[in-house]
């Protein structure tokens, strides 16, 4: 039987994850922001997959609906999708090198992006411009020391 | 390390549970009308969020504004009383010329165009994502906002109140993709309707045909047929017209006044009593 512990520090970092998401900041700079509610929620799944996993990615998914005013339930399911994808394959994922991590990483955000864009296409007709595909490479970018972070935070308080 | 989804549902059952839950939502929230409702509770759940996220910009606007020097801040003052000055001149003068024309609209025994009543407001959030552009405001039902009030700033005509709650609402700007309003061509008057495109800098004149009287730098105001928003408040300038004898229609794109990607401050308005009741088709 597992100890549960430390499950605070998932929900906190994933709050604080929210609170970046929707910071203000001028156009230019949010163009390029990362996806930090999906990144930091790809990391619990990697880690932790018991802990936090498709249930944890639909409510993050549904708030994220909410904060960012998005059709309610598109954010959702392709969270949902995403964490899938990483919870089946959790343990080939955790033995690739940073770098492998990161171009799957970026692979798995562009997927979320085209899901999101063919959602919002098919329910409120939004036109397609490439640089709403700025986030992919920024996540990817932001991923190692992002993940050198989290595990850094996982480790000192020995979240499990 | 222990078998890991030992306990509950396969991976594969709750993917599938999430994804019928999620259509559920998208269903609700797109195709019935209770959404607004549920939409503005959520809105006011969630805003502790959006309070803490716009924190550190409040605190370095405070801050900037502190150390601002004595000397700027005299300048600015100076130049505040000026503009003033300069705009209370043309107010008086503004204020003989609408009672001329009430005068002249009793004349004609059309009704009086009443002046409506209005609200400063401070933006609490902007929606970040390019497929919605919303923004949050720090006014609800207890100052009377209701829904499709009209919005503006010093410049032009931002959006329209889509969703109140308490203390908070939320806004539709102008150039969210689901957002239509109509416009007149103000050097011929011609009404025409213009789509946001989910662009920050640009809308969409839809439906033109080819033979129509279109320049490029032409100022588009406020129709007042579409029953929101009050008539002859400037929107946007065309831009650009391309002429494609392949199309349909003309493609005209134009740039609206309002600097929709750096809001601070809004001016709520509230229209002529008698638009309210005919308000709520969308």
């Amino acid at each position: 039987m597992q100890q549960t512990k430390g499950i605070g520090v998932i929900y906190l970092s994933l709050v604080l994850a929210l609170v970046l998401m929707v910071m203000p900041m001028p156009a230019m700079v949010k163009l390029f922001r990362p996806d930090w509610a999906l990144l930091v929620l790809l990391y619990w799944v990697l880690a932790l997959p018991f802990r936090a996993n498709i249930g944890t990615a639909f409510v993050i998914g549904f708030l994220v609906d909410v904060l960012v005013g998005t059709v309610l339930g598109v954010n959702a399911l392709a969270y949902s999708v995403v964490a899938f994808v990483m919870a089946a394959n959790h343990q080939k994922i955790r033995n690739f090198s940073v770098l492998q991590q990161s171009l799957l990483i970026g692979l798995l955000l562009a997927f979320y992006h085209l899901m999101i864009f063919w959602l919002s296409h098919f329910l409120t007709g939004v036109y397609f411009l490439p640089d709403y595909l700025w986030p992919v490479l920024t996540g990817t970018l932001v991923w190692p020391w992002l993940f050198w972070l989290l595990r850094r935070v996982r480790r000192q308080f020995k979240v499990r | 390390m222990n078998p890991i989804f030992e306990r509950g549902p396969s991976l594969r059952l709750r993917l599938f549970i999430v994804t019928l839950l999620s259509l559920g939502l998208m269903v609700v929230d797109r195709y019935t009308d209770s959404s607004t409702q549920l939409r503005s509770y959520l809105t006011t759940a969630v805003s502790p969020l959006i309070y803490i996220a716009s924190l550190p910009q409040v605190v370095l606007t405070g801050a900037s504004e502190q150390f601002m020097s004595h000397q700027r801040l005299l300048a600015e003052n100076e130049q505040l009383r000026e503009r003033l000055l300069r705009q209370s001149g043309t107010l008086q003068r503004l204020e003989f010329l609408q009672q001329e024309n009430n005068k002249l609209r009793e004349l004609l025994g059309s009704a009086p165009v009443a002046e409506g009543q209005r609200l400063v407001a401070e933006v609490m959030a902007v929606y970040s994502h390019p497929f919605s552009h919303q923004i949050v405001l720090n006014r609800g039902s207890n100052d009377g906002v209701t829904e499709f009030q009209p919005l503006i700033d010093d410049l032009g005509v931002l959006g329209q109140v889509v969703s109140v709650g308490p203390t908070s609402s939320r806004a539709l700007l102008i150039t969210d993709t689901t957002h239509a309003m109509s416009l007149r061509i103000e050097r011929t008057g011609v009404s025409v309707i213009a789509e946001g495109l989910g662009q920050w800098d640009r809308i969409r004149l839809v439906h033109l045909p080819h033979s129509i009287d279109i320049q490029q730098g032409d100022r588009l105001v406020t129709s007042g047929l579409d029953g929101r928003f009050p008539e002859g408040y400037p929107v946007a300038r065309v831009s650009r017209i391309q002429r494609d004898l392949s199309q349909p229609f003309l493609q005209v794109q134009a740039e609206p006044f309002a600097q929709l990607d750096r809001i601070r401050y809004v001016l709520l308005l509230w229209p002529q009593q008698d638009a309210s009741n005919e308000g709520g088709s969308d």
